[in-house]
Order: C-alpha cells, then structure tokens, then sequence
C-alpha cells in the first residue's frame, strides 16, 4: 500500500483507462473557496466523477475509490459509492475491513471510516464480534478517548455481543487512568446493558462502593462524582435513603480542608443535590458543614442547603453565577 | 489506604498529565497580563478585526492545496467565512456575494439538499452549512436560490423509522444530524409534523447519566452533541422532556480553571466549545418556565414525566396559545418557535464566568496574524475562528434580558468597547438582522 510519489502513473497514461473520460469539478466561472488541488487529487476526482456519474460499478471502480480515499477520507461521496460497487463486484469483505484499518491508522477521528466500518461489521455478522471488539481496542491504545471508537464498540456489543470480557476492560482502562471519563461512560454502560450481569439494580450497592473508593483516592477526580450520582439517575429517593451517599460527601470534606483543596467542591455539590430531594441532615452533618462557613459565606442561614450554595460561591468562584442561582431556586422543601 | 493515596499520586496518569501541560501554558499567558499597565492589557485583549478580516476574506477566495482534506466540506468553509466576518460586521461585496450563490448553487442536488462540493451526495450538514451560508448573506437572490420543496423532500427522506435523521442516503444516524435537519426546516419555514415525529424520543435517549447529551444512545456526554440535542428540542417545542436541571450542571462544570471549556468530563479545554457550552447556558437562560418548574419539583419529581413536566409547560408557558403536547401541528406554528423563543425574557444572568471565557478566546485562542484556534500550542483555522467569535458574541450579550434590546453595557465586553460582536440568534448560529430578515423572507409563501 506504500504510495510512492515517484512511481504513480497518472490516470491519464493507464491503458485501462483510455476509454474514460475524466469529468472536470463544475465549480463555475469565478469559483469560491477554491481549493489549490494537486495534480494527483485533481485528476484522481476527475476520473472519480467520471464514473460516479456513469455509474460504473466495477473491479477498476473500487481501485480507483481507494485513492481517492487515500487523498482524502472525509469523502462520504466516494465511500457511499464505494459499498454500492463492493456490493456489485461481490468483494471480499475480509479485504475490505483491512483497507478500513489501513486508512483508520492517520484518521481515526473521521466519521466515514466508523460509518463504513459498522456497515461491514453488520454484513459480516456475530463472525466479526471478536475482530472489532479487537479493532477498537487497538485505537482506544492509542486514544483512549476516541468518541468514535467508543460508539462502535458499543454498537459491536449490543448488536454482535461479546459482553464477557468488557466490565474487565473497562477495569483495566481505569486503572491505567482513572481520569478517563470515556471509560467510566463504558462502565456505566456495561453496568446498565449487559444481559449477563443482572441490571443496574442488581449491581448498584457495589457501583456506589467501587465509585466511592475511586473518589475517596482522587476527590479532585470528577468522574467517579458524575458515576456515583448517575446510579440513581430517575431514582432520587434511593440516592438520599442510601447512607454511603452522604457518608462519601462528608468524608471527603472531614480529609480535605477546604481552603487548601477546592475539589470539595463535587462533595459539596452532591450534598446540595441530596438536600434538594429531601435528604435529611443529622445534626452532626450540620455542624459539618457550619465548620466550612467562613467569613465570605454570609451569615447562617435557616436552610442548609443555602449555606451549602453560599459556600460554594466563595469556593467556587468560576461557577459562583452558578451557585447563586441554585441558591434562588432551592425546592421549596429542601433542608 | 495512605500508602495507595500516595503511590497513585506520584505517578500521574495521561489526562493529568496533558491536564497539567495545558495549565502551565495557558497560566503563563494571564500571568502576563497581570503585570502589565491598563494600557496594555486593553491592548491584548483587543480583538485584532483587521487581521481577522484579511484571514477570512483571503480563505473565502482560495486556499491552500492541505485544505483537499475539506474537499467534502467546502459550505461548511463558506459558513465558518462568512459567520465569523458577520459577526465582525463586514459583509462581503455584492459582486463577490452572487459568486458565492452560485457556488452554492452547484452544490445543490436536483432532488434538494446541499453536498460537500458540486455534484456531490447531498448531506444533511453541509445543507445545514450552506442554508445558514445563504442566510447570512441575506440577498433576495441568496434566500430564493433555496428549493424549499425539494428541501422538504430530502429532509423526509433522511428520515429514520426511530424518527432520528440520517446524514444521507444510508448514511450514518446521530443527533447532529436531527438537529441540522430540523434546524435547516425551522429556519426555512417548513417544519411539520412529519418531520418532528420520533426526534424528541431521540434525543432523550441520548441525555446521559452525566446530564449532557451524546451522539448515540450509550456515548458520552459531549458539547457539541448537547448543544444540538437541547436546540432541537426546544426547535420541536419538547426541551421540558429533558433532565434541564442536570444538563445545566454538567455544563456549569465543563468551564475549567483554564476560563474556558472542556468538551467532556476529563478532556482538555478547546476554544470552540465556548460556543457549544457556552450557548447551551444562553438558551437556558430563556427557558425559565420550564427550568424553574424542574428544579421546585425536583424531589417529588420521578426523573422524566412527560405528562406531567408538559402539563406544567401548557400552564405557565410564556408563549402562550402555543401546546407543547399537541401533535397536530401545522408548517408554520411548529416552524414560529424559533421566533417566538426571541421573544422570551432571560430571567435570569449567565450561568457561566462571561468576563472568564471571554480572556480564554482573546488571549489563549485568539491568532495575533488573523484567526482563532484551539489552545495554546495549534495552529488557526476557519472551524475555530467561527466558534471563538460565536462564543465571544455570546459572552458578550448574555446579561441582555432580551435579544434584541439596547447593547450591553461595557462591563459585559471584556476589552476595549470597540470588541463588541454583532448578537446571534442561538438556536441556529447566524447573525440576528439576517435571521429576521431571512424570516421575513421565507414567511411570504409556502
């Protein structure tokens, strides 16, 4: 696949092509945007066009996508046409995912090749599970935050399976970086979808216990904050009955004064949350939180979630637009 | 336990270690300004118009043989242009202007919708692109060339069996493609019923734990994707089926000790996201009914209630005689909401640190020969430079109670006065005079 500049015949001189000819851009008289092409990727479109507009579904066809691909992979135009003549000339479609790795290695960032990737999986059927599964892990080496990467392996997942392996993936990505959120997304996504483990339900008690150690170890690490809180998602009540909740909040605030380390921020903040859905606060949880007061903060005010927001403001100075307009919309109910 | 506390802490992962290097540049950068005379600090923090404009003027004509990889792009390019230098409040000449009709015009497909270049598959995003281009050029000749029949006609077709949209002819489905698709009707004047069925299912579908919106049902939270959910759904009238509360705390959260945003928990700050978030937090500020309502309920309220979060929309609704859960919905009510979104009041100030984002773009995105970029340490281009300016405008008009009232006062632009940006219409991302204009236009016939 190595594209030596030196030895590419142009189009033009190919015998096999002399019966075609190239289709010049139509970008009218006084073009805008123009694009200073190359010789190469002028005269490659040109004979794209020629026989995306005859329709020609042939062997020389597919060739002939592959450059155009290689010059340029954010392309739809040539990939879309590209599967029409794979479907034709009845390609070998193994083949083809080995052109898709190809042209991912320097762009795998680019939807075309994703999209492309999922249409041959699906064709391919279970037979490609392993091999994507595979496929994205090697990306997500490289890039353990690729979006794209993320939603195929999803899809490969719910479509194909392969459920067995993934909460041990996820794991592993975790403990290489715990600050990867995409991986915490995996998680929450594994933990929710996978038919083998039993559902959110089953599996919550030791989400919130795993999630609380990984906060209690990096309290500034706002991912397992996120995590912890979406286990409840559309169930607020059990987020305030759970005690581990409110027992993470105040831990982190107890090890961590505050004026050292603003990341109590996100206990905090979740605390906040628990007193807007109807937690209530002992009175040792009061005084906790009394202690974080200072002289920025106001006076004490009758409802602890106000202070809460009022400390936050001071804490928190780039949301304290924020903070202040949670304090004005407190639920008429709150602690 | 404290053994494991300080092993994990010698050793730094990837994200705070690319977290860190960016800290120090950006840093370095304010720590210039603090030391330097008033003088020279509005001097940084000036928008440098002239060489903006001779960047965007340049690009809009020719550009350089790297750009082929945007070959499939090149609305998006005439957007990004012409956006930025609308916002800078030049338009372009009108000779040059019938050039860029007649480009665009090639883009066209017989059967409606825009490609990435002449003759190509028409694609939702490039229409998006194109549309907007067309709009904020704003001629008679620019606003007619659009084929709203056809227009109709493609949209229905990218239309999934879900109700989601497809980029094109079998092309991939997310929630940009809804949002370009129902935002080139609602501008155009030709949204109905057809078109909104099954979008709003969509889209909630794809509002994460996190609270932000994804691409896909299953993805992470992301700026780009929550700008485009939240935007198209209050487009259809259905933004009360959303997490409002949650949304806006994770977005709240996505500005960082950078002044500027992150497009995802953990990744690193990015100029054009100032736009994505940071408008999110624009369009909230108009949804007050439905966000107030949310949050007084938010301990009895069992997560999504269709029902009853639509029963409180009807009742203290600011539009009035509109029904949020009606689904007879004609061309022309569906498609008023856009205007009609104008019209609310902001009830309250942003929800993110203006003054803050507004020193990220001007001194850590902003190009000194001309352009926006990313962060410290990349290079300009014209996606960037839409996207600061956008956001910029933002920042700056985001204490307005009303789109459309008096201009901010000077303690709302960061800089020297003379930084003040034309405002946007936020659902779609053109220049306000243009979208009434183009409104006017497209409210005659159909």
């Amino acid at each position: 696949m190595d594209s030596d500049e030196e030895e590419r015949i142009p189009y033009s001189l190919r015998k096999e092509w002399s019966d075609v000819t190239p289709l010049p851009q139509d970008d009218g008289p006084d073009p805008v945007v123009s694009i200073a092409y190359k010789d190469e990727f002028r005269e490659t479109m040109d004979y794209f066009r020629a026989v995306y507009h005859s329709d020609e579904r042939s062997a020389r066809s597919l060739d002939l996508t592959s450059d155009a691909i290689e010059l340029n992979p954010g392309n739809y135009t040539v990939w879309h046409f590209r599967r029409l003549v794979l479907e034709a000339v009845g390609a070998d479609l193994h083949d083809e995912m080995d052109f898709v790795e190809h042209i991912a290695e320097n762009n795998s960032k680019n939807y075309q090749i994703w999209h492309h990737r999922r249409w041959l999986a699906e064709k391919l059927g279970a037979e490609a599970m392993r091999r994507e599964l595979k496929f994205t892990q090697k990306i997500l080496a490289l890039d353990a935050k690729n979006y794209h990467a993320w939603s195929h392996r999803q899809w490969v997942l719910q479509v194909l399976g392969g459920w067995e392996d993934e909460l041990e993936y996820c794991q592993q990505l975790l403990e290489d970086d715990v600050y990867n959120n995409s991986a915490w997304n995996q998680r929450y996504f594994v933990i929710t979808r996978s038919p083998l483990l039993g559902g959110l339900q089953a599996l919550r008690e030791s989400e919130v216990r795993y999630a609380a150690d990984a906060i209690i170890t990096n309290p500034e690490n706002e991912s397992p904050w996120r995590y912890l809180r979406g286990l409840y998602k559309g169930d607020n009540n059990s987020l305030v009955s759970n005690p581990e909740v409110s027992i993470v909040c105040v831990d982190v605030i107890k090890k961590n004064p505050i004026k050292k380390n603003p990341y109590c921020v996100f206990a905090l903040s979740l605390l906040l949350d628990l007193l807007c859905y109807g937690f209530q606060p002992s009175d040792e949880f009061r005084r906790i939180v009394e202690s974080l007061r200072n002289s920025d903060s106001g006076p004490s005010d009758y409802k602890l979630a106000s202070t809460v927001c009022a400390i936050l403001e001071s804490v928190d100075p780039m949301r304290s637009n924020y903070w202040s307009w949670r304090k004005s919309n407190l639920p008429t109910l709150a602690c | 336990m404290e053994c494991g506390n300080s092993s994990m802490k010698k050793r730094l992962s990837i994200t705070q270690q690319e977290q860190m290097r960016v800290e120090q540049k950006v840093f370095e950068i304010f720590k210039i300004l603090d030391g330097v005379s008033p003088h020279t600090r509005s001097l940084m923090l000036e928008i440098w118009r002239d060489k903006h404009i001779e960047f965007l003027t340049r690009g809009l004509r020719e550009l350089a043989p790297s750009y082929s990889v945007l070959d499939a792009n090149r609305p998006w390019l005439c957007y990004w242009i012409l956006h930025s230098l609308a916002l800078l409040g030049v338009s372009i000449d009108s000779e040059f202007e019938n050039n860029v009709v007649d480009f665009l015009g090639r883009c066209q497909d017989a059967n409606g919708g825009y490609g990435g270049g002449p003759g190509q598959l028409p694609h939702l995003a490039t229409t998006y692109a194109a549309v907007n281009s067309l709009i904020t050029m704003g001629s008679e000749r620019a606003l007619s060339s659009i084929n709203r029949d056809k227009m109709h006609k493609f949209l229905v077709q990218r239309k999934d069996s879900s109700g989601a949209f497809r980029m094109h002819d079998a092309g991939e489905i997310d929630v940009r493609a809804c949002y370009t698709a129902i935002s080139v009707a609602s501008v155009l004047n030709i949204l109905d019923s057809e078109l909104v069925q099954g979008v709003g299912n969509y889209i909630i579908s794809c509002q994460t734990y996190e609270g932000g919106i994804a691409g896909e049902p299953g993805s992470e939270a992301h700026g780009g994707y929550t700008f485009c959910g939240l935007a198209t759904m209050i487009l259809i009238n259905e933004a009360h089926r959303l997490d409002l509360p949650g949304l806006i705390d994770w977005v709240a959260f996505r500005q960082g000790v950078e002044c500027g945003f992150q497009g995802r928990t953990n990744k690193l700050v990015d100029g054009c996201y100032s736009f994505w978030q940071g408008d999110v937090l624009a369009l909230v500020q108009r949804l007050s009914s439905i966000v107030h309502e949310q949050l007084k309920l938010a301990h009895v309220r069992e997560a999504q209630n269709p029902a009853k979060a639509c029963y409180v929309e009807t009742h203290n609704s600011t539009k009035g005689d509109s029904d949020p859960c009606g689904s007879s919905h004609q061309a022309g009510e569906l498609s008023d909401i856009g205007l009609s979104f104008l019209e609310g009041q902001a009830e309250w100030g942003p929800l993110l640190n203006s003054i803050a984002l507004q020193q990220y773009i001007l001194l850590c995105s902003q190009v000194l020969e001309g352009g926006f970029k990313d962060k410290p340490g990349k290079y300009r281009d014209f996606y960037h430079t839409c996207y600061c300016l956008s956001g910029l405008s933002v920042c700056q008009y985001s204490w307005s109670k009303e789109v459309n009232g008096s201009a901010p006062l000077p303690g709302a632009v960061l800089g020297p006065y003379s930084n003040l940006l034309e405002p946007i219409h936020p659902l779609f991302n053109v220049v306000l005079d243009q979208y009434y204009k183009a409104r006017e236009f497209f409210s005659r016939s159909w």
